[in-house]
């Protein structure tokens, strides 16, 4: 199968020149995958092209990058399933850090935010002789996590990170999931603590593209959403985050819809007179567009059945 | 200048578990190496981790007469009891670190079978225990904050008078080379699968770490024993793991019989993996196979198991061979996976150059001796990682650093480098030397080897090595230039060639990996022992050294 592939190049040494497009033409087998035609270009068309790859099984993690705009391991994408019809792709590479060369991005950043979590366990009490007991379907639920082979593809196309260069991230808010959910692990009051601060678990906007992109199904974003749960559950309550899914929550099981006018004020509190200040010209442009929320909050007709379904998932949430 | 009591190169199991055990001594260490730590090879250990736990009705002995057996009896018997009997507390300490290991009904370590062994005894983390130890491990060195020289490459070793006090190292981002001091090196540079064409291994792994040593006067030993696993897909070479017949699944030829009875009728498709691949290799031989294969059949296990157990290798069938492994049998034929050989050392990892330690798949103790069984390479990381880390470390606190003339190492590297980038880009590059011997040596140093092809072998590859001289980059720049990075490590290959060719061609007796059509039967009267390569200028030299016997006395070996 004879296909162009457009690769973003970068030479840091003509740094001057900027990052630029280049077509290779190369002729490879039906199952090939992507990282088999970058690898064919390095080895006969083009030295100079630098990637990083090495395990060629999805599991070093170290070929991440942007196929046809989307962050992928180039090592577990098949060629066929992403041509185009003029058997074209481009590749890039990922986002959201600093390129050094070609496809190599600096992962600074990337392990930054990995140590930032504490990432090793912190049993508390005394060390048993043998091993930590451990119910098996905690430990195969925490496979799911330790899947992640910390390759960046969530980082990469992470659309908060994109904007926030301070949000922890998808990679490592799924990293210190895996020791909050750990039973072995003493320390998980302190670790909610801290991710419900500024920054961490609060700041997603579950935008799913970590999930989307994620090689190894961790699904990054459920993970942050259970440690929304997980929180909450344990009276991390006292931030914007709780408190904007608490207001959610109240305003529909009250009104059986949302009251946008409350939400802000309750989130951030009536007195918190700066984040006020801050909201007043949206408030403003809202007004002057014919958009304000009305002052009147009528709960819609039938509003009976919405507080029975709420109360319903209410009952449910407590069994489980 | 950077220095460290302790030095450590290579960031897998073996050289991460040898840092944090120089580190909780006392010593201040760093690690240098060419990728990211949790990109090393060891991730791909998929099966599990062998220990004796004595608590579950085991005994470290039948574990040793297993490895003993297993090695074909070349392994040294006072080193494979240490690993045994430090089994059980290492897998205990990698579980208090944060592995996470599947578990038994009462929420205690469970087991799987695997090759070559009596009892169920490998701990396991899904068909990814390499991946979730190595992760742990590194979460351990982050904590103790051990620093990381991450992807810098190491040119040579500093050996002065007998002493081993450094290393020559490239860092990959800028191109500019480094001394690093040190009062110790342990080498954890793992395998040297890239030197055969296919391979299960990675990309990097191209056996630095024993060219290294090779070439500051460590001896190599046993370097002609090469496993080919059972179970690699065609073509690309990616393992299907060990755990699958750990687990219950066939082997069948074309006549969809289950041939193993006939070469294993006890132990099946679990015998040792250097005789379940000689009975593939002679079903294909004798017509028996499918497009150069035979199957690997795991459709009784039913849906939920494999999905449980063998997540992993449900992906591989479908991503690398578009099978699905629940529905349809899969194509497999053995490949190269492992060196049993490597830089020789004694049971806490010191090699003959003071200062100079070796662990993992670079290093050869030896325990594993003819044929490795599966998963007891995870063992082997460990238990000698923390040995060479702790005796590292307890020599560096009792020597000085030695003065090093700084300038002249990192001249000497910077002309080599001057010199490659001088010649025009026109000449032979590595990619095509490399492909050449690597093909060639998996035609002619696999599963069966003979005089004949192993002389061409010898040939080719001292042509190879006279190629080399003239060889040419494309990438002239000085930043992340793997085309410089590749060069090197061919360089090392080759060294690596050498050795296991002048290897199999004195072992005249078939041994564990190491058969030979034309000697085809074991010779213990006069190869119960052996077999060392030391570098000269003339070529290599070989040499012999017995084999350690303890409690068990050679015996022939069935399954």
């Amino acid at each position: 199968m004879e296909v162009t592939v457009s690769v973003r190049r970068f030479d840091p040494e003509r740094s001057e020149q900027g990052s630029y497009w280049q077509d290779y033409g190369v002729d490879v087998e039906e199952t090939a995958s992507v990282l088999d035609s970058l690898i064919k270009i390095r080895e006969e068309i083009d030295g100079s092209l630098a990637l990083r790859c090495s395990c060629r099984s999805a599991i070093c993690g170290s070929c991440a990058m942007r196929i046809n705009g989307h962050a992928k391991l180039a090592c577990n994408t098949k060629m066929t399933e992403v041509v185009s019809e003029e058997n074209k792709i481009t590749v890039e590479p990922a986002g959201n850090m600093p390129v050094l060369k070609d496809l190599v991005v600096d992962q600074k950043l990337f392990w930054d935010k990995i140590r930032q979590v504490s990432p090793w366990i912190r049993p508390v009490g005394e060390e048993p002789t043998g091993e930590y007991l451990a119910p098996n379907e905690d430990m195969v639920h925490l496979a799911g996590v330790m899947a992640c082979i910390m390759c960046g593809a969530c980082v990469s196309d992470c659309t908060v990170l994109e904007v926030d260069k301070n949000f922890i991230g998808p990679a490592a808010l799924a990293k210190a999931y895996r020791f909050v959910a750990d039973p072995r692990d003493g320390e998980n009051r302190s670790r909610l603590g801290i991710l419900s601060e500024y920054s961490g678990i609060w700041d997603c906007t579950r935008c799913y593209e970590c999930v989307e992109v994620c090689p190894k199904d961790v699904a990054p974003m459920d993970r942050i959403m259970a440690l929304r749960d997980e929180a909450m559950g344990q009276g991390y309550d006292d931030n914007y985050g709780a408190r904007h899914t608490e207001v959610f929550t109240q305003s529909v099981s009250h009104s059986g819809w949302l009251n946008e006018l409350m939400l802000p004020i309750k989130t951030f509190g009536m007195f918190n007179l700066p984040a006020m200040m801050n909201m007043a010209p949206v408030g403003l442009r809202a007004l002057l567009k014919g958009k304000m929320p009305s002052l009147f909050h009528k709960p819609v007709p039938q509003v009976e059945k919405v507080r029975r379904l709420v109360k319903k998932i209410a009952a449910e949430q407590k069994k489980n | 200048m950077l220095e460290h009591d302790v030095l450590v190169v290579g960031a897998g199991l073996a050289g991460m578990r040898a840092a944090l055990a120089a580190h909780q001594k006392g010593a201040s260490v760093a690690i240098v190496s060419k990728v990211h730590p949790v990109r090393s090879h060891s991730n791909a250990a998929q099966g599990g981790i062998n220990a004796a736990l004595t608590d579950r009705g085991d005994d470290w002995h039948e574990h040793a007469y297993d490895t003993v057996k297993g090695s074909d009896f070349l392994g040294d018997q006072d080193a494979i009891e240490i690993m045994c009997r430090e089994a059980g507390p290492e897998l205990i300490s990698l579980e208090h670190m944060g592995v996470i290991f599947n578990r038994d009904e009462e929420g205690r370590l469970g087991t799987r079978a695997f090759g070559g062994q009596q009892k169920a005894r490998t701990f396991f983390v899904a068909d990814f225990t390499g991946q979730a130890m190595l992760h742990v491990l590194y979460e351990q060195l982050m904590k103790a904050e051990v620093p990381v020289y991450e992807e810098w490459f190491v040119l040579s070793l500093i050996v002065e008078d007998g002493v081993c006090c450094g290393v020559v190292s490239m860092e990959m981002a800028t191109g500019r080379v480094y001394v690093i001091r040190a009062k110790t090196v342990i080498l954890a540079t793992g395998g040297v699968g890239r030197l055969f064409e296919p391979s299960t291994n990675a990309l990097i792994v191209t056996g630095d770490g024993m060219a290294l040593a090779y070439r500051s006067g460590a001896p190599l030993m046993d370097m002609e024993m090469i496993q080919y696993h059972p179970t690699t897909l065609t073509g690309s070479g990616v393992l299907i793991t060990e755990g699958a017949r750990g687990e219950g699944a066939y082997l069948l030829n074309s006549k969809g019989e289950r041939f193993m009875e006939r070469y294993a009728p006890n132990m099946m498709e679990l015998a040792s993996r250097d005789v379940v691949s000689r009975a593939e290799q002679t079903e294909i031989n004798e017509g028996r196979g499918v497009n150069g294969c035979v199957l690997l059949d795991l459709r009784h296990l039913g849906e939920d198991l494999i999905r449980e157990r063998l997540t992993q290798i449900v992906d591989i069938g479908m991503d690398f061979a578009g099978v699905n492994i629940i529905e349809q049998p899969i194509p497999i034929r053995p490949g190269m996976h492992y060196i049993m050989g490597g830089i020789k050392t004694d049971v806490d990892g010191q090699t003959n150059i003071r200062g100079l330690y070796a662990a993992g798949e670079c290093a050869n103790v030896s325990v594993h001796g003819g044929n490795r069984l599966g998963v007891n390479s995870l063992l082997d990381t460990v238990v000698f990682g923390r040995r060479s880390g702790e005796h590292a470390a307890q020599t560096a606190a009792d020597i000085e650093y030695v003065t090093l003339n700084v300038e002249s190492y990192t001249k000497q590297a910077n002309d080599r480098f001057a010199d490659l980038y001088a010649r025009d880009k026109s000449g032979t590059r590595w990619s095509s030397i490399r492909l050449g011997l690597g093909t060639e040596m998996d035609k002619n140093f696999g599963v069966y080897r003979n005089e004949e092809g192993m002389q061409s072998l010898s040939r080719s590859v001292r042509q190879y090595q006279e190629e080399y001289q003239n060889v040419t980059l494309q990438d002239k720049g000085k930043r992340f230039n793997t085309d410089l990075v590749f060069t090197l490590e061919l360089g090392f290959m080759l060294d690596c060639a050498e050795a296991i060719v002048a290897g199999g061609l004195d072992r005249k007796e078939s041994r564990g990996a190491h058969s030979r059509t034309d000697y085809p039967e074991r010779d213990d009267e006069n190869w119960l022992q052996h077999v060392l390569v030391s570098a000269s200028s003339e070529g290599p030299i070989v040499s012999h050294l017995p084999t350690v016997i303890t409690q068990w006395k050679p015996e022939e070996r069935k399954y």
